[in-house]
């Protein structure tokens, strides 16, 4: 079975019943979304399917209606997303475990909505940060918006 | 055999160390441990002492041997290294190295004397001073204990500063000059007089063939360049980009998957088991009975993780019933009785409680019972380790604080010599203490004697990390004051039970050592308060119970600060004093306490008018060597509370990066509100009954208050960072609640008794 993940086709093994998360980090090799709770609790695994935050650990390789985006596929260190770039201006995280699906969130976000606000931000970063970064990433998610509407 | 391994191997940690003394050999304990670094070098490569490494092609590697958990510790141990070799952070790697007796935690040990942190007398000075020859004896590589900086401060300052020395010594020989006349621009010596240069890597084996100098001046604070500013984190660019490998993420070459499935009754083992359901899941390869010292169960090794989960939910077992209370209520009643019996410590009695309370007025008495429950740890990242036995060589890799514990463990699980174990460090997606056990290496290296060589991640799924976890435990504190309306306390007597953690980590990580002394973890940050009080006394009793308990961030003070802080409002309220105002009173021997409740009082503006709803609490702990001050503001409307504000203020003596510290008080004060929010750890017929997030959350974006910290730095003692934001984050939102509504509550979590905005 094969999906497009980040503009490419990526070979995800032969169960279609298999989260997209697994097929993700132990068959396509892209450790960037992470294992958290596997009950959709979390968001450390989101991705984009569609362009739609989506968390993998509860979505069957079978059930994949749409190509994903992981973090590997918004930026890397040398072309940076604008949310990454914002992550590190405001340096947002600890631990850093859960800021793959937190960045994934933020992206997906200000694509809908490019100036949320606090309650905007509120409801749509449900993600779990046990390192507690939150005002960081507050923060970050308006200096984004910011860059994001100057550059428009 | 040396004498230190032996002593590694035999030593008994804890407070019995301290008490009993310990006889050390002077010779053994000077002798310095080999540089590791000197065992691998690659081509071209020098090395100068165990944290630098630098290469013909001018690449400095500065080792940061410490677990970089999301408290910066490799930018701020590069930092270190860097400020004394006159180069900038952008100018080196970082690298956690592979673990080595070397690096061992000198300071960690220095916080659990029996003494508090202010108590400069002659018995805590001559402890503390005896605590690092332990650490290094035992050659502890462990991060815990908010202890990293203080082990490092002089230590990677002082081997930078001699790979200076040393560079530029090599550089004056070489342009036949006097080494005071050079400079350093980059990384490269530079004579200013004849312009000559030669870069760091050119000069480098030469430079290590001149020998250590026998002297060294450290740079002096006024003059640091990038000691206490805050420098940008070495570890974030990976971490925004995904490329961060922790633990989860290894890679190998040929490499297997697992899982486990552990006795759900702590101790139990497998009464049965028919593995055929399992066996029968596409990609299981093996199921495997594990017996092991830190639980009994089973390993399926598979193709990949899911199909080792999925393995996992169709193996049947049924297992033994449980040897303890099995459920909460029962297990509280062992607790509880504690209190009934003889203390088994008292590390501070001044004056008499007891006479003080023996002609009291009844009106001038108050008397509370607090109780906290157990609480999982819940890093993002699930315990899993990865392991490979191959030729009689045992290598992990592993999210771990404790890269030395692990060899000495685990060595014992093949056979070999502690020496020959490899551990490979890798980032860790939280770690709280949790990551200083080692049951995740020891189920993987069960495994891998079953993959023939190859190695195998062991993954732990969500459910069976939060089932399995070394616990906050439980504990009840019994409190007792007399104070006179309008008055000061005259007397305030604790009493603190709870099973001792030493005991529990102990017993699982070096069974039949275990030390059977008192715990000071049990009521520090109880005892060690920079209260004065004509007749306090604090005394701790340890509970008897088997389920696992271990260092949870801030470890005992996460329950005493909670019981000592909200009982000393509850002792302003009948007093009728504010709380602030009788804090700087009862605090006046010591200014640095003086010093953050006044900081904390002006950034939340303390004593203002406050919206209808509103309520401030305050309170102030001391733990591991800094002095935390927090005011938590609430508001309460349509029953509900919401935590609006939180202003801490701490004097951690030297910040030697400002931002990463106010990063870290913050943190410790979510995790602190995440426990008061809602977080409980149950047991039913023996088991823990929350398996997921769905069940034991954590605090959420929307719950989040805004937060402010101002670090100060005038204490003569550097403190730590990790652990100090968690303790008054619990009772200042306590005390807020009861500053809103009314309602003093005394058994956490708060939501058994109030809702709060979700």
């Amino acid at each position: 079975m094969k999906l497009n993940i980040n503009s490419r086709l990526v070979e995800v093994g032969d169960d279609p019943d298999m989260p997209l998360l697994w097929a993700l980090r132990d068959i396509a090799g892209l450790k960037g979304t992470k294992f958290g709770c596997g009950i959709a609790a979390c968001g450390a695994c989101t991705v984009h399917v569609d362009g739609v935050p989506m968390r993998s650990c509860q979505l069957a390789v079978g059930d994949v209606d749409g190509p994903v985006t992981t973090i590997e596929g918004i930026g890397d260190k040398e072309n940076l997303h604008v949310v990454q770039q914002a992550w590190i201006d405001e340096q947002v995280p600890q631990c850093g475990y859960c800021q793959s699906g937190q960045i994934m969130a933020a992206v997906a976000l200000l694509s809908e909505t490019p100036n949320p606000t606090d309650d905007d931000i509120n409801a749509a970063m449900t993600n779990l940060c046990r390192c507690g970064t939150y005002p960081r990433i507050k923060a970050a998610i308006k200096r984004a918006a910011d860059t994001i509407n100057q550059e428009a | 055999m040396g004498i230190a391994k032996i002593a590694r191997r035999t030593f008994l940690i804890g407070a019995a160390a301290v008490a009993g003394g310990v006889a050390i050999g002077y010779y053994y304990v000077n002798k310095p441990y080999d540089n590791p670094l000197e065992n691998d070098l690659a081509d071209g490569e020098s090395t100068f002492n165990p944290y630098i490494k630098i290469s013909e092609d001018n690449t400095i590697t500065i080792i940061t041997p410490r677990a970089e958990m999301g408290q910066g510790i490799h930018t701020s141990l590069a930092a270190l290294v860097a400020e004394e070799l006159d180069i900038s952070l952008d100018d080196v790697k970082t690298e956690h190295g592979l673990s080595d007796w070397a690096y061992y935690n000198a300071a960690m040990m220095e916080d659990g004397v029996p003494f508090a942190a202010f108590d400069e007398g002659f018995l805590a000075e001559a402890a503390r001073t005896a605590m690092p020859a332990v650490s290094k004896m035992l050659g502890l590589q462990v991060t815990g204990g908010s202890a990293s900086i203080k082990d490092a401060y002089n230590k990677m300052r002082q081997a930078g500063c001699a790979t200076r020395y040393m560079l530029l010594e090599a550089a004056a020989k070489e342009f036949g000059v006097s080494k005071e006349t050079l400079k350093i621009e980059g990384k490269t010596v530079v004579d200013p007089a004849s312009g000559a240069s030669k870069e760091f890597g050119a000069l480098a084996a030469n430079a290590v063939a001149m020998g250590a100098p026998a002297e060294l001046v450290l740079r002096d604070k006024k003059d640091w360049k990038l000691l206490g500013k805050s420098q940008p984190r070495v570890d974030i660019p990976d971490k925004v980009t995904g490329g961060h490998v922790f633990g989860i993420d290894v890679d190998l070459p040929d490499m297997t998957y697992g899982t486990v499935k552990m006795s759900p009754r702590f101790w139990a083992k497998a009464k049965s088991f028919d593995d055929s359901a399992a066996l029968a899941v596409p990609g299981v390869q093996k199921v495997i009975p594990i017996e092991t010292q830190t639980g009994n169960g089973f390993g399926i090794i598979a193709d990949n993780t899911w199909a080792a989960f999925k393995g996992a939910e169709a193996l049947e077992v049924e297992w033994e019933e449980a040897s303890y209370p099995k459920t909460s209520e029962a297990l509280m009643e062992t607790i509880s009785a504690a209190l009934d019996t003889e203390h088994d410590q008292s590390l501070r009695d001044e004056g008499s409680v007891v006479t003080a309370f023996a002609d009291a007025p009844r009106e001038e008495l108050i008397e509370a019972d607090y109780t906290v429950p157990w609480l999982a740890h819940a890093c993002l990242e699930p315990m899993n380790a990865t392991a490979q036995w191959k030729d009689g060589q045992l290598t992990i890799w592993a999210s771990t604080q404790a890269p030395t514990v692990l060899q000495m463990v685990c060595s014992g699980l093949v056979g070999v010599a502690s020496d020959d174990v490899k551990v490979h460090t890798t980032k860790l997606g939280g770690g709280f203490g949790r990551r200083g056990e080692v049951d995740f290496a020891i189920y993987a290296v069960e495994l891998a004697k079953h993959t023939d060589g190859r190695p195998v991640k062991v993954t732990w799924s969500r459910e069976e990390d939060q089932r399995h976890d070394t616990y906050r435990p439980a504990a009840i504190g019994r409190m007792k004051a007399r104070v006179k309306q309008g008055e000061l306390p005259s007397a305030l007597d604790i009493h603190i039970a709870c099973p001792s953690i030493m005991q529990s980590l102990m017993d699982r990580t070096f069974p039949g050592q275990s030390p059977a002394g008192p715990d000071n973890t049990i009521s520090h940050g109880a005892f060690d308060q920079p209260y004065t009080i004509d007749s306090y006394r604090v005394r701790s009793s340890k509970a008897d119970l088997p389920i696992p308990i271990g260092f949870w961030r801030s470890v005992g003070n996460s329950y005493t600060g909670w019981f000592h802080e909200s009982f000393m409002d509850e002792v302003a309220e009948k007093s009728g004093m504010d709380p602030l105002q009788m804090r700087l009173e009862l605090m006046k021997d010591h200014p640095t306490a003086i010093g953050v409740l006044q900081k904390v009082a002006e950034m939340s503006g303390w004593g203002r008018e406050t919206p209808a709803g509103h309520g401030l609490g305050l309170a102030n702990v001391l733990s591991f060597g800094t002095w935390t001050a927090m005011v938590v503001e609430v508001s309460s409307a349509n029953d509900e509370i919401k935590i609006e504000n939180l202003w801490a203020a701490c004097d951690i003596g030297t910040a030697i990066d400002p931002s990463i510290v106010k990063a870290q008080i913050m943190s410790g004060a979510v995790f602190g509100l995440s426990s008061a929010l809602g977080q409980e750890i149950t047991f039913e017929d023996g088991e823990v009954v929350e398996g997921n997030f769905d069940e034991f959350d954590s605090m959420r974006m929307a719950q989040c208050p805004n937060i402010e910290v101002e670090v100060l730095e005038t204490y003569h003692k550097i403190g730590g960072a990790g652990e100090p934001g968690t303790p008054p984050s619990i009772p200042a939102l306590a005390n807020a609640i009861f500053a809103a509504t009314g309602k003093r509550i005394r058994s956490m979590p708060l939501s058994n008794e109030i809702d709060f905005v979700s």
